[in-house]
Formats: C-alpha cells, sequence, structure tokens
C-alpha cells in the first residue's frame, strides 16, 4: 500500500497555554493521513486537550512544528460547551452555523431540529454540537472527549459516523480517555506526554 | 386627553426617529443579551450622554460628541478587559459612573448643559430636527447591512470558539466590530431618545423574546415586534396624556415584562391543575 501524504504532521511538538507556565507536554510527534483515524491517548491531566489546542492554534507551540497540508480546513470540537440554557436557537441552526448537513444524523436526533437546544437532553445536545464539528466541510477533524454524555446507542452511531467521514477522506484526531472506544475505532493511538515525564 | 396630536405632522418627524431605533436596538440587544453585555449598553448610553454635553465646550455638534464618546468607551473596554471575558462586568460599571460623573457634573456646571442634560436624561424624543432623523436612518442602513454580515460570525463565534478560532477567526476582532456598531446606534439614539429609553429598547425586547422564541431568528423577529409596539404604545401614550416621553417607554416596557410573567405563573398553574386532576 502506498504512503498517503499527511494532512497533518506534528513534529517534536512542545505546547502549553502560557508563556509564563511554559510547556505542559511534548515533545510528541504523528501525522494523520486522509482515510485514518488516529487517537490521542493518556490519563486525566496528561495535555491531550493542550495537544489538541496547539493544533488549532488556541494553545502556545514553544518548539517543535505542526503543519496543515496546503488548503486543508480544520474542524474542531472541543469539551467545553458553551451556556446554552434561556438561549432561543435551535438544532438546524446551530448545523448551519458550521455548514453541518442535516442528512446523516441519526433518527432521534433529525426530528427534533426545530427545537431549542435547550429544550435537549445533555447527550442529544453533545451529539449536535458533535455532529456539527464533526460533519462540517472541513478535511482535519480534531474531537476532543466525544463519547463525553453519550449513550451505548450514541457511542455506537458516533463510531460509525467516523469511519465513514475517515472513509470520506477526512483526517481525523481523537481524544479520549476512554481507551477501549480508541482501540475499536483508530487505526494508531499516541501516548501524551507531560513535559518531563 | 387629545388624540388629535397622535396626528399631528408636527409629530411624524420625532415618531419616525424613534420608530427606526425601536427596531434596530432591540435586534442589537440580542446580540448584546448572547455576548452577556447587556449591562455594556447603560455603560455607551451614558458615556454617549457625557459625550454630547462635552461637546458644548468644543466647536462639536453634539452628535458628534455622543459618537465621539461612545467609540471612545468600546477602546476603554476592550483595552480594560484585554479579551478577557471575566472582566467585562467591571469595565462596564466603571464606564458607566464615568459617564454619570462627567454628565452631572457639567449639568451642574454649564447653563446650557442643564437644559441639554434634562433633555438627554429625561428623553427628548419631541425635539428631533431632520439631522436627528437622517442619522437615524443612515445608522440603521449601515449597521443592519454590517449585522446581517456579522451576525454568522458572531454566532459562530460564540457556540463554537475554538471552531471558529482554527478556520482563522478572532472572537475579539468580531467583537470589537459589533461594539462599534452598538455604539454608533446607542450614541445616535440617545441623542434622539435619550439614555434610559435607549437603554430600555436595547434590554427588556429581547429578554421578553428570549423567553418565548422557538429559534434565533424569531427571537430576533420578536424582540424588533415587541420594540415597535411598545415604541408606539408609548409614543401615543405620551401625546395623549401629555406626559414626558421617555418613563413612558421605560415603564411600558417593564409593564409588558410584569404581563408576560403573570400570564406565565397563571398558564403554569393552570398546567399544574390539568395535570393532577
Amino acid at each position: 500500500m502506498m504512503n498517503r501524504a499527511p494532512l497533518l504532521a506534528v513534529d517534536m511538538v512542545q505546547a502549553g497555554w502560557s508563556l509564563a507556565a511554559g510547556p505542559v507536554i511534548g515533545p510528541v510527534s504523528f501525522t494523520v493521513a486522509a482515510g485514518e483515524i488516529v487517537g490521542l491517548a493518556g490519563p486525566n491531566g496528561a495535555g491531550k486537550s493542550t495537544l489538541l489546542g496547539a493544533v488549532s492554534g488556541a494553545a502556545r507551540v514553544f518548539s517543535g512544528r505542526v503543519a496543515l497540508a496546503d488548503g486543508a480546513r480544520l474542524a474542531l470540537q472541543t469539551q467545553q460547551l458553551p451556556d446554552i440554557d434561556g438561549v432561543p436557537i435551535c438544532g438546524a441552526e446551530l448545523l448551519r452555523l458550521t455548514g453541518a448537513p442535516i442528512a446523516g444524523l441519526p433518527p432521534w436526533l433529525g426530528h427534533r431540529l426545530s427545537l431549542r437546544m435547550d429544550e435537549l437532553s445533555g447527550g442529544q445536545r453533545q451529539f449536535l454540537y458533535l455532529w456539527a464539528c464533526l460533519a462540517a466541510p472541513g478535511e482535519v477533524v480534531l474531537l476532543d472527549e466525544p463519547t463525553n454524555n453519550l449513550d451505548p446507542a450514541g457511542v455506537d452511531f458516533l463510531a460509525t459516523a467516523l469511519r465513514q467521514r475517515a472513509a470520506a477522506g477526512a483526517a481525523i484526531v481523537l481524544v479520549s480517555h476512554d481507551a477501549e472506544f480508541l482501540a475499536g475505532i483508530c487505526q494508531r493511538t499516541v501516548n501524551v506526554v507531560k513535559v518531563g515525564s | 386627553m387629545n388624540f388629535d396630536l397622535v396626528f399631528d405632522p408636527l409629530f411624524l418627524r420625532p415618531f419616525l426617529t424613534g420608530l427606526v431605533f425601536a427596531v434596530l436596538l432591540p435586534l442589537l440587544g440580542c446580540y448584546l443579551r448572547l455576548r452577556e453585555e447587556w449591562l455594556a449598553a447603560l455603560a455607551l448610553a451614558q458615556m454617549a450622554a457625557a459625550g454630547a454635553l462635552l461637546s458644548l465646550l468644543t466647536p462639536l455638534p453634539l452628535m458628534a460628541g455622543g459618537l465621539a464618546a461612545a467609540f471612545a468607551a468600546v477602546l476603554l473596554k476592550n483595552a480594560f478587559e484585554g479579551g478577557r471575558r471575566g472582566r467585562q462586568g467591571a469595565a462596564y460599571a466603571l464606564l458607566l459612573l464615568l459617564g454619570w460623573g462627567l454628565s452631572i457634573l457639567l449639568v451642574s456646571n454649564l447653563p446650557l448643559a442643564e437644559r441639554i442634560g434634562h433633555a438627554l436624561f429625561d428623553g427628548q424624543l419631541y425635539f428631533t430636527e431632520l439631522a436627528h432623523l437622517v442619522a437615524a436612518l443612515v445608522c440603521a442602513v449601515v449597521v443592519l447591512g454590517l449585522l446581517v454580515r456579522l451576525s454568522p460570525q458572531l454566532l459562530q463565534a460564540h457556540f463554537f470558539e475554538d471552531f471558529f478560532r482554527s478556520r482563522g477567526g478572532s472572537p475579539r476582532r468580531i467583537g470589537l466590530m459589533f461594539d462599534f456598531l452598538v455604539a454608533a446606534a446607542l450614541a445616535l439614539a440617545t441623542m434622539s431618545l435619550g439614555v434610559m429609553s435607549a437603554f430600555a429598547l436595547i434590554f427588556v425586547p429581547p429578554w421578553l423574546a428570549w423567553r418565548h422564541a422557538r429559534s434565533w431568528r424569531s427571537s430576533l423577529v420578536l424582540a424588533a415586534g415587541i420594540g415597535v409596539a411598545a415604541y408606539v404604545l408609548s409614543f401615543v401614550l405620551a401625546l395623549v396624556l401629555d406626559q414626558p416621553f421617555g418613563p413612558l417607554l421605560a415603564l411600558v416596557l417593564v409593564g409588558l415584562g410584569l404581563v408576560e410573567a403573570l400570564v406565565e405563573a397563571i398558564w403554569q398553574r393552570l398546567h399544574e391543575i390539568v395535570g393532577t386532576s
């Protein structure tokens, strides 16, 4: 099989959130090509989200290099959902914000898109946020703890959707504390280590 | 009570000027509410009033002074908060106090400022000139035109901040652009409607609309509708009862809020009764 050129290359990256605190993770290296799903594993506090932040530009890269293929667009979903209670926005409007299509949504969510987000359950909200990023136009998809708040049916649907997205040509990076989920869906898993460990 | 006054052409210009802001301010208020910056509206209106009064010491017209002060307030707010959300409340409170302090001192020490200050704080809608109406219309065209383009970015920056950043967007830059739109609209509205009327229109209709709207789009329509309905009612009441417009608008909007809360409480009680029977 021919090696495909990576859409995302992380080379010996050390990263952190502030200049004063310095780097908290690394050095870490990995690449992701179109069609691949790569997992970032490690215990809580290891810095997996920081590494995603370094890739997306939210965190500071102290050394090493993050390279995105020319023209490749990122689609990033983070753990922190904004407070939605009391805000009059419905699911269909939320998906439109990232350009994610409605087609492909699980049936238990598809018919609830006209409801306000604050009328959905925690799991339904989480899945919609996830879908908004996972299905958004983009070549590199970064998902941070996507299985949080999902029931087993939601996790199964997510796994299928991830495989379909990868098969359609996306490069996917998953952060999860759920080693079983990562092992079941990722071609490779990268262990994220704290600086000095 | 004199209903003939309502149809007097003399009051058409003030009516149209206020009507423009009755649509514009609630729309902006929805985004301010989303960004949890509704207090900024009061601070900007107060600073605009102070700027208008300060302009009496210069050759600048009142409107230019109000606009300049509101824009300066936006820059101060952004410099103070450094883009961090946690500090915003303090920045708004300080600007509010600064605007109020300056205004009161100017009103106390300048004879002309006393009359204008009264108009700014009581609401001077009936004394608006053609320049106010033209400024309101130009402001509405510019602000609405830019808001249509900014809206998707403002919403994406709010709901998908990291996604927005990862696509090269800057939440701070978008926020600053929005702040300038709000400052322009509020400064001009303050010159026409007065400080508290402008604040009431930007705060109450979105607050009411958010409780009942089923989507973002419908919240905008509902907020503008409430703003226009409350404005028209207040305008008519003020003329017919020969009362100042500003306080009546504030009271009508608060009254709408109370009626809505009462109706909702009765509705919920009925639901409970039907549910338990």
